[in-house]
């Protein structure tokens, strides 16, 4: 399909986290293995924002990391523009590199501190070698203007600005190679609500703008309905449910995507009764067996204990339980 | 390259004077006391040729007659007076110890640079790279930690004069000292780094950097170096120190510079030599100056090091 | 009107720095009443913790009370020597922290952090601490409390060591219970858990709660009445309900429009220009004034203080000024 921008198929990351050799051999124990991703596939259209939401161990982090060439898959392949991403090669990846960008978590440590804000946003423009001389120097205070602060900003040093104004800095930093896609890990949750409103609204801003696609990783599902097209849910490193933003609300087809929204507290005061959540991600070095959330499920059937779901086609999108295979998708609500 | 440096910034002066650090500084007498001290004993070695009253090396000036003066009295036959006395050939212990001061000095800085930049160095490539590399610079450090520094200088410093022809060990014993000194001091440097890189690649900047492809060496040396200077200038403070005792103590152990370039442990281990006949100005002089160094440089890496992380305080 | 539990009047809180003195807290006075759940927000840095740790003297140096008084029933507590402090911690004041990772002692099963601190502060036999301490474990939801109690904290997962540090907060029946950011550094799906048990198991045993947190949603859940706090100073306080929906300070309605929720429909979020200023550059007059909407030159000139708004509404605005009523009618 030629709208899709970024394509994952199967992305798997395994980590290894065995006690060092030694222990092993005195305490006999075996390698262990932390399967942080787990044939993870989906695709994300040009212009859209898509949103991969989870608690911890999720593996949304590692997905994000994978992308954008931090980490390097176990298995798996990610497509960008219909080109394999490979990131050992250095040349052919250089022209991609440009095209896509990262916006971190934490605006205090996204920054050096020792650069001046001015070289921090220029740093992509010199590597790629796309502007010299004065030319850099305009494009920066041009880009700061776009951003909500001011080209005189660009002599400054990251500690004179408060956290909002530092995470308008990484996203000039990240426009300034021309990105179209910009992976944004959890870009408001160092910040507080009323700057964390700033910021989604730039970023919005900044989409209808210059066209830019995104990969919204995020704990906060009103954050994430608020800004996203589709939404993928991630449950100890797999995707059980992808679905329409707006319908995943309403209508949501895996029993987890169902918890998850009843978590999320009530600001509206509506007094709506929720099932009670229970239970804690379990530890991902060693999931349950089956489909992982079984011993969480309200709705939890023998063969979820022991075979994997995989992912079927729903009313609105894809989701992995057994209970959508049985034809009866609405059994689950109650 | 566009300079983002502001051009109406305060003047250099009025910045540094108003940092945390300056004040700090300010608000330590002991820091200020040590300061003083060093920097008027670096002061004094530095301009030690026009600051010393006679130039102890040329043989034309000296007179055997002066030898043995007391400080402050008049000599026996010559009736000159020398502040802090003369030694055995009648050379102003003063001037000696202004020219004996500059050898250490230069001695002790140039050491702690080379070990400075061979550890760093191998501090950010363990750190970063991590793996083998890290595995076996670690203990190749390790290794070296269970010898006495002091130890290995005299191997080092052995081995090298086997290797250098007769003709140039007079010339070349100097620089032998520094590579001598340097490499048995890299190891806390490189720790002390890679344990910093180790912080610092993990930092978001750093990841910012690699997403956009940008070339490990510039990552390291443009990102990384400047977020971990902060402790290893506090261990520079403190090794200039060890690296002055250090060379002190090869000297005394005439090891170290030849005697027509006396350094202070060079002129206490001529001094030693005279105490018990009741010269004692020719050892005491000498070796107040390097306790005088050696502390107030010391005094100074333990105030930077409580000013510039708060916390171990 | 009966006593409050707590009440804390005029408290000034200060941070004397080489730059001349820091004002944390200006002048922050509120009641809790008994049984009463007060939720306190505000952004980083508008003083919501200075607040607790205030409170229970727990402040760090160099910051001091520099103003003000505490009141637990009728008995002032800010000024008791550090050693009557500690026998107030603890006994009539329980505290829950943001990282239960760092509230519990790892070097200590739970058994015996609980023990020691019942029978620090009530005269029970080691036998009977115990079994008070399973039945309070059994009641803030720890399965298997009987046998799990032996545990060390590092065998319980986050959410469940939350929930040992409750226990622990309400060991010695305190009737207060101070918790800062409770559920911060949980897990959403936990969050939800861990408010509801600290708030039924608190109401249970007749102890007040006092929430500090950024997170309006879990206020909206929880409290009884909210204390919204901004650049250290009491914007506005009242019932839970009427707050939320109907905020009346313009910074409260605007925080309340910036916050994303699940049945919004609007494109864009509300958004207050700037962010809130650091302390040492707090304007003159009302501390919002340069970001409000609604400013006028009396918002830069003084300082509002609370107005009574009826209701248990207090709102510090000159909006809601009388003679600025009037004037408008």
């Amino acid at each position: 399909m030629s709208d899709t921008l970024l394509s994952v198929h199967g992305l798997t990351r395994h980590f290894d986290v065995s006690k060092p050799w030694l222990n092993r051999v005195i305490e006999r124990d075996d390698r262990q293995f932390l399967t942080a991703s787990d044939d993870v596939s989906f695709d994300i259209r040009k212009g859209e924002t898509f949103a991969l939401v989870g608690e911890s161990g999720s593996g949304k982090s590692t997905i994000a990391k994978m992308i954008v060439g931090l980490l390097e898959p176990s298995a798996g392949e990610i497509r960008f523009d219909g080109k394999v991403m490979d990131f050992a090669s250095g040349a052919a990846m250089r022209a991609l590199r440009r095209r896509f960008q990262m916006i971190f978590q934490d605006p205090f440590a996204s920054l050096n501190p020792r650069w001046r804000v001015g070289d921090i946003i220029a740093e992509p423009i010199r590597t790629f070698g796309l502007m010299r001389g004065a030319e850099i120097g305009r494009e920066v205070g041009r880009l700061l203007d776009v951003v909500g602060l001011s080209a005189a900003d660009a002599a400054k040093f990251p500690h004179e600005f408060s956290g909002g104004q530092r995470q308008r800095i990484a996203i000039a930093r990240a426009l300034s190679s021309r990105p179209e896609f910009i992976v944004c890990d959890e870009p408001t949750s160092a910040l507080d609500v009323s700057v964390q409103a700033q910021i989604l609204n730039l970023m919005r801003d900044l989409q209808d703008e210059f066209g830019l696609t995104y990969l919204l990783i995020s704990h906060d599902l009103s954050v994430v309905r608020h800004m996203s097209n589709r939404i993928g849910v991630l449950y100890l490193g797999r995707l059980v449910e992808v679905a329409d933003a707006k319908r995943l609300f309403t209508d949501p087809q895996h029993p987890y995507t169902r918890m998850l929204l009843d978590a999320v507290p009530d600001l509206a005061l509506s007094g709506r009764r929720r099932t009670p959540v229970t239970g804690e991600v379990p530890n991902p070095i060693n999931p349950p067996p089956g489909c992982a959330f079984h011993p969480r499920c309200p709705h939890v059937m023998p063969e979820c204990r022991q075979i994997q779901p995989q992912s079927i086609p729903t009313a609105t999108g894809t989701a992995a339980c057994h209970l959508l295979g049985q034809g009866a998708p609405r059994a689950q609500q109650g | 390259m566009t300079d983002f440096t502001p051009e109406n910034r305060p003047n250099v002066f009025f910045r540094a004077w108003d940092s945390d650090i300056a004040y700090s500084f300010r608000r330590s007498p002991l820091a200020i006391i040590a300061a003083l001290v060093s920097l008027i004993i670096i002061f004094a070695a530095i301009f030690a040729p026009w600051l010393a009253p006679y130039d102890p090396f040329n043989p034309a000036s000296l007179n055997l007659m002066d030898g043995f003066t007391p400080p402050m009295e008049p000599n026996a036959f010559t009736g000159n007076v020398y502040w802090l006395g003369t030694d055995d050939q009648g050379r102003d212990v003063f001037s000696t110890i202004l020219y004996g001061a500059r050898i250490s000095l230069f001695v002790g800085f140039m050491a702690v640079l080379f070990a400075m930049v061979l550890g760093i160095t191998l501090g950010l490539i363990a750190g970063y790279r991590g793996g083998w590399v890290d595995s076996v610079l670690m203990r190749v450090a390790d290794v070296q930690l269970t010898f006495p520094s002091i130890l290995l200088a005299l191997l080092i410093f052995g081995v090298a004069r086997g290797f250098i022809p007769p003709a140039y060990r007079e010339a070349m014993a100097i620089w032998v000292l520094i590579v001598a000194i340097g490499l048995s001091d890299w190891v806390q440097y490189a720790r002390v780094v890679r344990g910093a890189t180790m912080v610092e690649k993990n930092k978001e900047y750093v990841q910012a950097a690699r997403v956009i492809g940008a070339h490990p060496t510039k990552i390291l040396v443009r990102h990384i170096l400047p977020n971990v200077m902060g402790p290893v200038l506090v261990i520079a403070t403190i090794g200039l120190a060890l690296a002055i005792i250090a060379e002190a103590t090869l000297s005394f152990l005439g090891v170290g510079v030849p005697p027509t370039q006396p350094s202070l442990g060079t002129l206490i281990r001529i001094g030693q030599g005279f105490l018990f006949s009741g010269e004692w100005w020719i050892l005491l002089f000498p070796a107040l100056t390097l306790l005088a160094l050696a502390l107030s440089v010391n005094l100074l890496g333990d105030w930077l090091r409580d000013a510039l992380n708060p916390r171990l305080r | 009107m009966p006593t409050p539990l707590l009440s804390v009047r005029d408290l000034v809180v200060e941070f004397p720095t080489r730059r001349g003195t820091l004002r944390a807290l200006d002048h922050v006075s509120f009641d809790i009443a008994e049984g009463e759940v007060l939720g306190m927000v505000g952004e980083s840095g508008a003083g919501k913790s200075l607040t607790g740790a205030a409170i229970i003297g727990l402040l760090e140096a160099p910051g001091r009370i520099a103003g003000g008084e505490v009141w637990l029933k009728g008995e002032r507590i800010d000024n008791l020597s550090p050693e009557k402090m500690r026998r107030v911690r603890g006994r009539r004041i329980g505290m829950v922290f943001q990282d239960p990772l760092t509230s519990l002692n790892p070097l200590y099963t739970v058994a015996e952090q609980l023990i020691e601190t019942i029978r620090t502060h009530l005269d029970l036999s080691e036998k009977d601490a115990r079994k008070r301490a399973v039945g309070l474990l059994d009641r803030v939801g720890i399965p298997a409390a009987a046998r799990r109690i032996d545990d060390y904290p590092h065998h319980f997962s986050g959410g469940m060591r939350q929930r040992v540090v409750i226990a622990l907060a309400l060991a010695a029946e305190p009737e207060l219970v101070i918790a800062d950011e409770p559920t911060t550094a949980l897990d959403v799906s936990v969050q939800a858990q861990i408010i509801d048990v600290l708030k039924e198991a608190c109401i249970e045993r007749g102890a007040s709660v006092m929430l500090i947190t950024h997170d309006m949603g879990v206020i909206a859940e929880t409290a009884d009445r909210v204390a919204v706090l901004y650049a250290g100073r009491m914007a506005e306080i009242g019932p839970v309900r009427d707050v939320i929906q109907a905020a009346e300070h313009p910074y409260t309605s605007g925080l309340m429009g910036a916050i994303p929720t699940l049945t919004q429909t609007a494109d864009r979020l509300t958004q207050i220009p700037g962010s809130m200023p650091r302390l040492n550059a707090i304007p003159q007059g009302c501390a919002f004034n340069p970001r409000c909407k609604h400013v006028f030159d009396r918002c830069r000139r003084d300082r509002p203080e609370l107005i009574a708004r009826g209701g248990g509404r207090h709102v510090a605005c000159w909006l809601f000024d009388g003679a600025m009523e009037k004037a408008d009618v």
